[in-house]
């Protein structure tokens, strides 16, 4: 198939669609002035105004440790679910298992969130820090699931089975093969489960309690007041570390994907 | 799967850990969930806390539960012509919005796979970046550009095309839903085409090509119908989640965008009628069992 003049004008105009939005956004938490359309020159006063907002800070903070506890939570059964779901053939209830992997990925929010909730009031645990990372666990392991999921698929089962062969406890051959292969996608199954955390409103909104406001709920109140520099600020700095994460890890990916490919040329050299 | 069998023998209490503790969880924090919500929409609104009467309580008293079932919830549902509305705009948006976006994201999707090797990574990393960028903030960033005293505004009169006393009127109308849905949801809709549209085999379109076929009608003739598997998966991607959405409408629909996940949001958070807000998510996940059904066959098969 060829690349022609038309598909390089689909593309720089899609791309402009999904970038000059969030450039905008970036461009205008630099701006002098309160109003939008007017550019009142270069300053970092919302920047400013936002550290000192306490009410910002202490939601950035919650999002935080929420993000991490909810995403190394979900790291962690995902991969399980994944191995389930890759290496162990049939097993009871296995159509089950795997609609359940599958359906929170599409289901609205809302629906995930009213349910989660009416599910912890029915067992009377008080809405709060914890109940926010039940339920993002509950969606972000899913995530983490099918990304491990699709590594496990396609690396050389060969090696599990050597090791298998060779004595090696199944406990063990996952530690010492299976996991340092499959590390790469744990790692961004991590960092999407993370970044999913950080960003949801909706289920966040219905499971949290007093003392547990996220960020999100915090930046949607002030939203929905209508437009302010500081929130740009804060949206910002967000966007930064996001797209840094990705970045880095991306290359990580690659460093480790070149450098494997070396050690197993290496292997070939040495054994033939 | 013959092989699973080697790193998991039967009674090894590591595979069972290992299938148990993720099934467990799910079963405990989605699936009872679900069985909760059916139950409470099957309640009677009370004003306590929390504000439903309890229908069930222990399996000793089916019987009871049986006779005290309460379908006004859906009746109710029925009757008012907001739910009904609410209902059928959701799903007239969810339509248009997953057309719009097929739309674009095909040509985009098939813009990529025709790309230098050498650039794919680079594109479809773009095509993930903004996915990875909070959902609100994004909607968000619409909210100075569609506003009537935004940017669109200043550059629709910058560019001579507006008057100075004219103003963009999309912001809290359908149109800004539509736009913001398209811009969001693009990526959902882009990768999985992206996915199919790049593994097509190019000598099919080398040999119409040399057999005299045109372009365009190779086009519809094989390139089309190979990629229905990603059509497909895309499009129920975006309808799905699109149908419930929340924060797109509240955020730049106005009071005339009707839709049920907004309904079921005021329901719940401004009239605290919790077993009403219950069967709103009942009826709204029995209209999504189709699509979701769909979207499971495919993701096994692929």
């Amino acid at each position: 198939m060829k690349f022609t003049r038309l598909d390089a004008t689909v593309l720089t105009l899609c791309f402009a669609f999904l970038y000059i939005p969030i450039l905008i956004l970036i461009i205008y938490s630099f701006n002098e002035s309160k109003l939008v359309t007017v550019w009142g020159g270069f300053s970092l006063r919302w920047y400013r105004d936002m550290w000192s907002n306490d009410g910002l800070m202490d939601a950035a903070w919650i999002t935080l440790r929420v993000g991490v506890l909810s995403a190394s939570l979900g790291t962690i059964l995902g991969t399980l679910a994944a191995l389930a779901l890759t290496r162990f053939g049939r097993f009871h209830g296995r159509i089950l298992f795997s609609g359940m992997i599958y359906a929170p990925l599409v289901m609205p929010e809302v629906i995930t969130g009213l349910s989660m909730l009416l599910l912890f009031v029915s067992l009377n645990v008080d809405r709060g820090f914890w109940t926010v990372v039940i339920a993002h666990t509950t969606f972000t392991m899913c995530y983490v699931a099918i990304v491990v999921q699709s590594r496990l698929y396609t690396f050389d089962r060969s090696l599990e089975e050597a090791a298998l062969d060779l004595g090696c406890t199944p406990f063990k051959t996952f530690f010492v093969i299976t996991l340092p292969l499959i590390l790469p996608a744990v790692i961004s199954g991590w960092m999407l489960a993370f970044t999913l955390s950080l960003d949801d409103l909706v289920i966040a909104s219905f499971t949290t309690g007093p003392g547990a406001t996220t960020l999100p709920i915090k930046i949607y109140s002030q939203v929905r007041l209508g437009v302010t520099p500081e929130i740009n600020a804060i949206s910002s700095i967000l966007v930064a570390i996001v797209t840094c994460g990705v970045i880095v890890t991306s290359l990580l990916t690659k460093s480790r994907e070149l450098q494997r490919q070396r050690d197993e040329r290496a292997a070939f050299r040495a054994g033939g | 799967m013959a092989a699973d069998t080697e790193l998991s023998p039967h009674g090894n209490p590591f595979r069972h850990l290992v299938v148990l503790i993720p099934y467990i969880w799910l079963l405990m924090f989605f699936v009872a969930p679900f069985l909760i919500i059916v139950k409470i929409s099957l309640s009677e609104t009370a004003i306590s806390m929390p504000p439903y009467t309890p229908v069930f309580d222990g399996f000793a008293t089916i019987k009871d539960f049986i006779s005290q079932l309460d379908f006004d919830n859906y009746l109710f549902l029925t009757e008012d012509p907001l739910y009904v509305d609410a209902y059928f705009s959701s799903l007239k948006i969810a339509i248009i919005s997953t057309f719009l976006l097929l739309l674009i994201g095909y040509p985009m999707a098939l813009g990529m796979a025709r790309a230098p090797t050498t650039i794919r990574p680079l594109l479809v990393m773009l095509v993930i970046l903004p996915f990875w960028t909070s959902f609100l903030i994004r909607v968000y960033a619409w909210i100075g550009i569609l506003k009537p005293e935004g940017l669109l505004t200043l550059l629709l009169q910058t560019l001579g095309i507006f008057g100075p006393d004219e103003q963009v009127q999309i912001f809290r109308t359908d149109i800004a839903v539509y736009i913001g849905i398209v811009y969001s949801y693009l990526p959902f809709m882009v990768l999985p085409l992206y996915a199919t549209l790049e593994k097509l085999d190019g000598t099919l379109l080398e040999a119409a090509a040399d057999l005299g076929c045109p372009p365009m009608k190779s086009f519809w003739t094989i390139t089309f119908p190979l990629s229905i598997p990603g059509v497909i998966a895309g499009a129920m991607i975006c309808f799905i989640p699109i149908t419930g959405e929340f924060v797109i409408p509240d955020l730049l629909g106005g009071a005339g965008t009707l839709m049920i996940g907004k309904t079921l949001w005021t329901e719940f958070f401004g009239n605290r009628d919790w077993p009403l807000a219950s069967a709103v998510a009942v009826l709204l996940l029995l209209a999504l069992v189709v699509p979701i059904a769909i979207f499971q066959n495919q993701q096994q098969k692929s």
